[in-house]
């Protein structure tokens, strides 16, 4: 119960941005999905089960909450000029060093950021597909979309992503100071 | 056309082939690009340095998104949801083992 509960909340921690928000939701998933249990048909399928009413309690708090505005984001702006890959490269580097602890935890820090900051179009196709690795497949399922959308969402929010980590990093590797 | 991307990047710009292969890097990464674009992408890559350090570092991005976990965990629920999430829970648990 403890691994399922965490993962509807990591979910709805970044789809909501609000922590109180973000628990409620949580809450009234894991009890639809407790109480709706026999339900399910085929087992294999329940992390997208899941996922899909995560997603519609989401949605019906998106409408009586403040979110991210629906934004566009074109290719032109994610698309790194040359002075942006001697930056980005330093991303690799920071795994490798030995506080890497600290470094997780200020770059889930970033990420937490990065994700909220991306317009929910997007935010909710990298959320289920590289957070929660979720197929193309079962994404395009809960979010009632085509693959082709999917995959198109997933490539535009993965550049924000990158683009928004990269800044994260000063021109010596460090981490800038807030 | 080597040398037409790489006066692009001279210029701090992308050539219009870095720009087809760059709409296309995540379907590349996630191995779900057919054998023959597969092929597109890596002949390109072999002499685009920009493009290898791009990839390198979207594919570094990604890894990290895979990789994170919350830092927060939820505040306890109220008693009463809390008893009724549990209850649910058993009963969930129970109806599935005598289905």
């Amino acid at each position: 119960m403890e691994s399922i509960q965490h993962r509807v909340f990591q979910y709805t921690w970044l789809m909501c941005g609000q922590r109180e928000d973000a628990e409620e939701v949580a809450q009234e998933t894991l009890l639809r999905v407790f109480e709706n249990f026999d339900q399910l048909q085929d087992p294999a399928r329940v992390r997208a089960w899941v996922f899909r009413i995560a997603k519609n309690f989401c949605l019906m708090k998106h409408r009586r909450s403040v979110f991210a505005p629906e934004r566009e984001v074109s290719l032109d702006e994610l698309l790194p000029g040359t002075e942006d890959v001697a930056r980005s490269s330093q991303l690799e580097d920071r795994s490798e060093m030995p506080e890497q602890r600290l470094l997780r935890a200020e770059l889930n820090a970033q990420l937490e950021r990065a994700i909220r900051g991306l317009p929910e179009t997007y935010r909710s196709v990298v959320l289920l597909r590289d957070v929660e690795g979720l197929s193309t497949a079962e994404t395009a399922e809960i979010l009632d979309l085509s693959q082709d959308v999917v995959k198109q969402r997933l490539h535009r929010g993965r550049l924000a992503l990158r683009k928004s980590l990269a800044s994260y990093l000063g021109g010596n590797g460090e981490v800038k100071q807030k | 056309m080597t040398g037409h991307v790489h006066s692009h990047h001279a210029q701090g710009q992308r050539g219009p082939r870095c720009l087809e292969v760059f709409a296309r890097f995540s379907e590349y990464l996630d191995g779900e690009l057919d054998e023959m674009d597969c092929r597109l992408i890596e002949e390109h890559i072999k002499d685009c340095a920009p493009c290898v350090e791009f990839l390198r570092s979207l594919r570094r991005s990604i890894e990290a998104a895979h990789a994170y976990s919350a830092q927060v965990e939820p505040a306890q629920p109220p008693p009463e949801l809390e008893s009724r999430l549990k209850q649910a829970w058993q009963e969930a648990l129970r109806r599935r083992k005598s289905a």
